[in-house]
């Protein structure tokens, strides 16, 4: 096959995913124009969700190592475990997200959600600088965009204009980065510049290129201290994008990472830089979570936390880690996108999501308050619930590095202080929904629809069967090579 | 088949919480009946099992060597056997609980099923899970039903507990990557040789994780506090097998895999020369502590909570002991003290208290309770009498084998326990004598009032009864007769790594 062959091969799912979001368009400014809202809200996510199950059935029965271009864009298990992930998620996404009522243009705000899969699907499959760059723009641009799709809501303004200055800025320090990791080795190849940083004498100025990097990058996974965005963000974005960004943007994210790290493990420094970042980051989270009342934002906190315990995973650079980090970021993805989906359901009935917002929940609707307590404990890490296994298997697999024979146990115990100090405001949210009482201002039954609670139950047992039978996950990403 | 009592829990716990809303009656009795079914289970391998059994094996997660294995040997079938009591004896004296009904049963029937669990482990990563599904469902049971600063009591003891099973999930995740990551089978790992230098630190870390939980002091704070907020059952619990949970994880994973930890550090500090004399040491502390602060509490619960700080003080100290005796002792101390410490809350949070509402030692003193509440007063004159450790009465031969191994080891500190122990019958006596006994007259106000609300009194509900005569039977039974337990205990302890009964290396 040629080399254009091989390259349409390899991006199908994008390619599909391409051509479903014009499809969108399509149907929703051309045929819907006259219809309700809320049917073009359905049709339009309803496709979306088509396009991105497609794409995934096409992903599950084409497997195999490929590699186009000189090794810039590959696919293997890995890679295809992180699409796999990324797609699941969005179409999770779109399904929870049916009956928000933000906008008034669907077709435009799901076929966005798309462009931001592609690029999602991109970063995680692209070993090579500039691919790398341009996918993380198309993934953040089609973000910025998004956050700010309330339009008539300040606080959607405001957190998209942080994203994109934050991620605007964070962007061109990537890019400078990447020139000067160009500019050291003379190739934009990941696996050629980790050769050659391997033998090359190493220069002060190498460590500024992995520091300015390591910067870009951690805006994306929102570490500390490039974190300043996510609060804001996870609170004024529309709940369905603050729930993308929680999820896909991060195991894409992390999956780059991954690979990056790869390549500049060799150089001295970057280890030292994601230590840092995962130490700030553990700490910062975790603290700054407890003293927060709305529960938009002690998911971004906690987010910032779990950040953090990932770049523990990617430090300890082994095969075993890295497919623990990438499990990790599945897992926490998909709870993440099963707690906002009761944020959301919260949200539109009380109009808040502040702690007081989610009184009486377990009264009120007895099923929906279970799969929150489920979510939250599992991001707590309780057994028997997924969190708690990769947890496990994350810290175990960073013990047994070599890389991490120096610092292994200290980070690895801060890690396990902090997610101890996290059970506090988690626990927090769940005192509001099963213990306090609710206020008499709200009805006696929460609105909810049988759809949004089916889903969100799924995602429950899903939760906690991946918890009890985590071989599952380990046939899938298999963690000892 | 002891692993059915794990199952019958869970799955009671779940078919209540799903299948019993609204309907209160029908969540009692199915409540009830899987609590005595695990009661029958662990009474019958108690009776026809000897020495270690495999209970279940199964290949779990090959690629981390973990694997699902319960097995039992005579000191968990004990423990699961004062589950059993515990579990039946809590059911009934929450029979009057009537606000979310399915959910407090589901809760109390998920924490039952965890501790279960958690003495059947043979694996560790198993055994840590167990122990941990145990924390969440203590903290909604006392923060949805408790009392006195419930909110407070449950975060503060979720999060202590919590702060230890984090330490001892370090001290686990360290042994598992020092020994290869192959396993974490805890027979097998018992065999590892771990590094002398690695087991110096983290025996204590894992000791001192385990150690939140049975209550020792200073790192008792969450239980007095905890067991006041609790409602009776959980209470009833609390003290009667999550402690236990935790002197068990001392006894069967920091003790026996990390043995070498207990030996001398090669140097002192007013005279305090390895893990094992400084534990010994904040054991003996807790027991005068614990005896000395239950004197002056006006709140009969706090008495009782307080004294279980006391009585755990006990078990850790046998535990130190490094003798065989010391271990039967503790061994029989943390039954015993399961089941009394049961009945000692029940007396005073679901007898007592939720006929007079009120737990102020002073208030109660007016009530004449020996004539308005005659069963209550004789039940905790038995009761207390068991508790400070009268003949007869399990109590006594359990604090006799903890001093008799600590004489050997420690005379100096078991001289202080002894003094502790001697505190313990006057912080009784003085609760006796003020809440059932007083001869202060009713005060003004309150007597027009009181002469017809002594008549209102509710009458002791036959729940009430069985779970008394259930628990008083048990302590009664190991009291007269020992060997019942010590035939399952001695074997068991006696299989334990050769230092734990030799007193450690010199």
């Amino acid at each position: 096959m040629s080399t254009y062959g091989n390259l349409l091969a390899i991006l199908w799912p994008e390619s599909i995913l391409e051509i479903a979001s014009l499809a969108i368009l399509v149907v929703d400014l051309g045929f819907m124009r006259r219809a309700s809202s809320a049917a073009r809200m359905s049709v339009a996510s309803a496709l979306g969700s088509l396009g991105a199950l497609t794409a995934l059935l096409w992903l599950l029965m084409h497997t195999g190592n490929i590699a186009v271009m000189g090794g810039a864009l590959v696919t293997n298990s890995s890679v295809v475990a992180a699409q796999v992930g990324i797609m699941i998620l969005t179409a999770l996404v779109l399904l929870l997200g049916v009956s928000t009522r933000f906008t008034r243009n669907p077709g435009e705000y799901v076929a966005l959600v798309l462009l931001a899969t592609t690029g999602m699907l991109l970063v995680a499959a692209s070993r090579d600088l500039l691919i790398i760059f341009v996918a993380l723009e198309l993934l953040s641009l089609s973000l910025y965009v998004l956050s700010a799709f309330s339009k008539h809501s300040a606080a959607s303004s405001e957190a998209a204009l942080k994203y994109y200055l934050f991620g605007g800025m964070s962007a061109a320090f990537m890019l400078f980065g990447f020139s000067y990791l160009y500019g050291i080795t003379g190739t934009t190849s990941l696996q050629a510049i980790a050769a050659s940083l391997t033998s090359a004498s190493l220069a002060p100025i190498t460590l500024v290129a992995l520091v300015l990097v390591a910067a870009g990058l951690g805006f994306k996974v929102a570490a500390a201290p490039f974190h300043i965005w996510a609060p804001d963000t996870y609170l004024g974005a529309p709940t369905p994008v603050a729930a993308l960004i929680a999820s896909g943007s991060k195991v894409a994210s992390f999956a780059v990472l991954i690979a990056v790290t790869a390549a500049l493990a060799p150089a001295w420094g970057w280890t030292e830089t994601l230590l840092w970042m995962a130490g700030a980051s553990i700490v910062l989270g975790n603290l700054a979570a407890l003293v927060q009342s709305s529960v938009r934002r002690i998911l971004a906190y906690s987010a910032i936390a779990h950040a953090g315990y990932m770049l523990l995973g990617i430090a300890a650079h082994t095969f075993a880690s890295d497919q623990a980090v990438l499990l990790y970021a599945l897992t926490y993805a998909l709870t993440t996108v099963g707690a906002f989906g009761v944020v959301a359901i919260v949200e539109r009935d009380a109009g808040s999501d502040r702690l007081d917002a989610f009184a009486g929940l377990s009264a009120r609707s007895p099923l929906l308050a279970a799969t929150l307590l489920v979510f939250l404990l599992s991001l707590a890490g309780i057994p028997p619930l997924v969190g708690f296994w990769v947890k496990f298997q994350m810290f175990a697999s960073v013990l047994r590095s070599p890389l991490a024979a120096s610092w292994g146990i200290g980070m690895v115990t801060l890690a396990i202080a902090g997610s101890a100090v996290s059970l506090y405001y988690y626990l927090q949210v769940l005192k509001c929904a099963w213990v306090t009482p609710g206020s008499s201002r709200l009805a006696v039954r929460l609105a909810i629809q049988p759809r949004e609670l089916l889903l969100l139950v799924l995602i429950a047992i899903a939760v906690i069967l991946l918890g009890i039978f985590p071989g599952w996950l380990l046939q899938w990403i298999p963690v000892v090579g | 088949m002891l692993a059915w009592t794990i199952y019958l829990s869970f799955g009671g716990a779940l078919l209540i919480a799903f299948f019993a809303q609204g309907r209160p009656q029908l969540a009692r009795w199915l409540a009830l009946l899987t609590a005595v079914g695990g009661l029958a289970l662990a009474g019958f391998a108690f009776f026809t099992q000897t020495g270690v059994t495999p209970v279940a094996d199964a290949t779990w997660i090959p690629a981390m060597g973990i694997r699902y294995t319960l097995s039992a040997d005579g000191i968990s079938r004990v423990l699961v056997l004062l589950t059993g009591f515990a579990s039946v004896a809590g059911v009934l004296f929450s029979w009057n609980i009537d606000r979310r009904v399915n959910e407090f049963f589901g809760f109390y029937l998920a924490l039952i099923g965890g501790v279960y669990g958690v003495f059947l482990s043979a694996d560790l990563f198993l055994f840590f899970v167990f122990y941990e599904i145990a924390i969440v469902p203590k903290y909604f049971l006392i923060a949805i039903w408790g009392s006195t600063r419930r909110e407070y009591g449950a975060m503060k003891l979720a999060l202590y507990s919590f702060i230890g099973s984090a330490m001892v999930l370090v001290g686990l995740l360290a042994a598992y990557a020092v020994s290869g990551g192959h396993t974490l089978n805890l027979a097998t790992l018992q065999q590892y040789p771990f590094p002398i230098s690695f087991q110096m630190w983290a025996f204590p870390l894992v000791f001192l994780g385990f150690a939140i939980l049975a209550g020792m002091w200073p790192l008792h704070t969450w239980a007095p506090t905890g067991h006041v907020a609790a409602p009776t059952a959980a209470s009833m619990l609390l003290a009667g097998v999550v402690m236990k949970l935790g002197a068990y994880g001392c006894l069967r994973v920091a003790m026996t895999l990390f043995p070498h930890g207990l030996d001398p550090w090669g140097w002192s500090v007013l005279g305090i020369g390895s893990w094992r004399t400084l534990f010994a040491l904040l054991a003996v502390i807790g027991i005068v502590y614990g005896a000395a602060v239950a004197l002056i509490q006006n709140d009969f619960k706090f008495v009782i909570g307080y004294s279980s700080v006391s009585h755990m003080g006990l078990v850790l100290l046998g535990l130190m002991t490094l003798s065989q005796i010391g271990l039967d002792g503790a061994v029989l101390q943390m039954f015993s003290h399961g089941i009394l410490a049961g009945l000692l809350f029940a007396t005073v949070g679901r007898i007592v208290y939720e006929r007079t509402h009120t737990r102020d030692l002073t208030a109660l003193s007016h009530l004449h309770l020996s004539r308005t509440l005659p069963f209550a007063a004789w039940l905790f004159v038995l009761a207390g009498m068991a508790s400070m450790g009268l003949p007869g009465f399990s109590g006594f031969i359990a604090e006799l084998q903890v001093l008799i191994g600590a004489w050997t080891a420690f005379p100096i500190f078991t001289i202080v326990a002894g003094v502790g122990i001697v505190v313990g019958v006057a912080y009784t006596w003085r609760a006796m004598q003020k809440a059932f006994f007083s001869e202060a007259p009713a005060s003004e106000p309150a007597a027009a009032a009181s002469i017809p609300a002594e008549h209102a009194y509710e009458p002791i509900t036959w729940a009430e009864k069985t779970g008394v005569v259930l628990l008083l039977a048990a302590s009664l039974a190991v009291g007269l007769a020992p060997r019942l337990l010590l035939d399952q205990i001695t074997p068991a302890v006696l299989a334990l790594p050769h230092t734990l009964l030799t007193g450690g290396r010199p």
